[in-house]
């Protein structure tokens, strides 16, 4: 294993340069470009058919680009085959094989390799030891992974890619098909280890959480296209587009203008600054917890009561605004509200964007 | 299960039973007679002998045909893959027509295999032929459906992790085809053993050469020698039985073996 300190650096690691795809003439990625640095934590996060597992496939040179370039350490890999490519892989569905016992599954990638370059058999026992300590699976060598739990198999199968030193970790929807519990587990079992080891990692998916709760960086894709990358604070925070704020979580969509830097709905003022160089028209997108409820006079605009709930201390409201269209406000209120009653909503907070933009 | 067994005693051990008592009657000197018969001993030979090649060749090519079958797709694989049944279908005498005269010194290839020096029809390679033929649905049937479900994944997480194609396939592809594999094998084996209709058209029957167990019996009958034929099949059962038991318990141990799914 590679200490954390000599790999975490400003250097990159991986570089996707104008990769393009197309499968059967519908495009999957276009002229996609994104650096990975070395030893970070990427997730790739994108709604499904955004073409983030056909990036990762390409990365690991189980897919090829039609054009564009993918660069391992600053040298050329596109033309290296998968079996060069020194990448470690997690499918979603484990992909064990099922007729050796976890150590032989762990110990695959060493075996498989040219007798020069195979290490003795003591080492790769030795190795494969660690690798079992390391996914906490010590007593398990010998089972086969017909007798583990879908949480268990995901263990093995990372430390099988671990096992080959790969230059980076690649993992497709790796918690995918687990439950809820076992997810939460594995998510931050996964961080610890990568804290560990230091190694360069990319996992893709499609659960905003898991991707802001895991990652060091996150790049957001939808449509083949690469809609903004940063750390989980910046695309919360500047999301660069509607399509990005909306993929992050939900918001409501109100029509504001912007006035003296501020933004006005429905002529009242809020808290929100209106962005630079932006038109007068504006949409608004607010998060839940961004709308307070307030007397209907005080009140950007007023919604009826559809549902309540309360969870953990605070309350969840459904409402329908003024254009009908249903969405929840949190409040920590423990005001009792009844079906059909008007409330007044109070924007305070928002994100605000030029209406041309989508 | 009471009734399964009952059935399958019904339907398969009582008629065997009856065979053996038939060939009881000759009494177990008898038995040895026939069985110590040099012409009986080098049909039986001819039999199993051709047969185990047989069965060997179709489960190799019928393990190819199979993996193509699933894997690629090329114009007329559907009608390629019925077509691999046809053997199941066709009266045994018709296939054993069709061969022969393809392959007699006369015929389309039996003309060209001739000019270099080679004879297929009316010796033991024509038994071949006849027992490959029919013994190749048996294969691919076995083994495509195990193909079809082999999980793509599998080949991809072992190429990421450096291992060369071939790598992947003599540890990971194969291995738990290997079950499926014996259980073909086993059938076009038995298939070639108790083959007759196909064989005896191209086979010549030459005694000594190219005759076959099964048309022994046929010979057998036809003098009215009941238990003289009863005999010889009692003897095949037993090296049948025997055999495909052999087989099972190497299977068995395969799925022991790489049958964790």
């Amino acid at each position: 294993m590679h200490a954390a300190t000599d790999r975490i650096g400003a250097s990159t690691a991986i570089q996707v340069a104008d990769v393009s795809k197309t499968f059967d003439t519908a495009a999957v990625l276009h002229q996609l470009s994104l650096d990975v640095q070395a030893g970070e934590l990427l997730a790739l996060l994108g709604p499904s058919g955004s073409g983030k597992t056909t990036l990762l496939r390409i990365i690991a040179g189980l897919d090829h680009p039609d054009s564009g370039r993918i660069i391992f350490g600053g040298e050329d890999a596109t033309g290296l085959p998968v079996q060069q490519r020194a990448v470690g892989f997690v499918f979603q569905h484990y992909a064990l094989f099922k007729h050796l016992t976890v150590a032989d599954n762990i110990a695959y990638g060493l075996n498989a390799r040219e007798r020069k370059r195979r290490p003795p058999k003591a080492e790769i026992k030795n190795r494969v030891g660690n690798l079992l300590d390391l996914v906490k699976l010590s007593g398990f060598a010998s089972r086969y992974p017909s007798q583990l739990s879908g949480g268990q198999r995901q263990r093995v199968a990372l430390a099988r890619a671990l096992a080959v030193e790969p230059r980076v970790l690649l993992l497709d929807e790796p918690f995918g098909a687990l439950d809820a519990q076992v997810r939460k587990d594995l998510r931050r079992w996964l961080r610890e280890i990568h804290d560990r080891t230091g190694q360069t990692t990319i996992f893709v998916t499609h659960d905003q959480d898991e991707a802001l709760e895991l990652s060091d960086r996150v790049a957001v894709l939808d449509k083949g296209r690469l809609q903004q990358v940063g750390t989980p604070d910046e695309v919360q925070e500047q999301p660069v587009s509607p399509t990005v704020l909306k993929f992050l979580g939900d918001a409501v969509e109100v029509s504001a203008v912007a006035r003296d830097g501020g933004v006005e709905v429905n002529g009242r003022a809020t808290p929100v600054q209106a962005p630079a160089n932006s038109g007068r028209d504006l949409k608004l997108y607010v998060r839940p917890w961004q709308i307070r409820l307030t007397r209907p006079d005080d009140a950007h605009f007023v919604a009826i009561v559809q549902s309540s709930y309360r969870t953990q201390g605070r309350q969840r409201i459904e409402v329908e605004g003024p254009d009908r269209k249903p969405f929840v406000v949190e409040s920590p209120d423990s005001v009792r509200f009844s079906v059909g009653e008007p409330v007044g909503l109070e924007i305070i907070g928002g994100y605000p964007f030029d209406a041309a933009l989508r | 299960m009471g009734y399964t067994l009952m059935i399958l005693g019904l339907v398969v051990l009582l008629p065997l039973a009856a065979l053996v008592l038939r060939a009881s009657g000759t009494g177990l000197g008898g038995i040895w007679s026939v069985a110590t018969d040099p012409r009986v001993g080098s049909a039986l030979r001819i039999s199993f002998g051709t047969s185990f090649l047989a069965a060997l060749v179709s489960t190799t090519f019928g393990s190819v045909v199979a993996w193509v079958l699933s894997r690629y797709d090329f114009p007329g694989r559907r009608l390629v893959d019925a077509a691999v049944d046809l053997p199941f279908a066709l009266p045994t005498a018709v296939a054993g027509i069709a061969l022969a005269s393809l392959y007699a010194p006369n015929g389309l290839i039996g003309s060209m295999l001739s000019r270099i020096g080679i004879e297929v029809a009316y010796t033991p390679v024509g038994i071949l032929i006849a027992m490959i033929f029919i013994g190749l649905p048996f294969a691919v049937r076995t083994v495509q459906p195990l193909i079809l479900e082999l999980d793509r994944e599998i080949e991809e997480a072992s190429a990421t992790l450096g291992a060369s194609r071939w790598h992947t396939i003599s540890r990971i592809v194969l291995p738990p085809l290997i079950p499926a594999v014996l259980t073909g094998f086993a059938l076009a084996f038995a298939r070639g053993v108790g083959e007759y209709g196909s064989i005896i058209f191209i086979a010549g029957n030459l005694p000594y050469v190219s005759e076959i167990a099964p048309l022994l019996i046929v010979i057998k009958l036809s003098e009215f020698d009941y238990a003289g034929a009863a005999a010889i099949a009692s003897i095949m059962l037993v090296i049948s039985f025997a055999t495909l038991l052999l087989i099972n318990l190497i299977q068995a141990w395969s799925r022991r073996r790489f049958g964790h799914v």
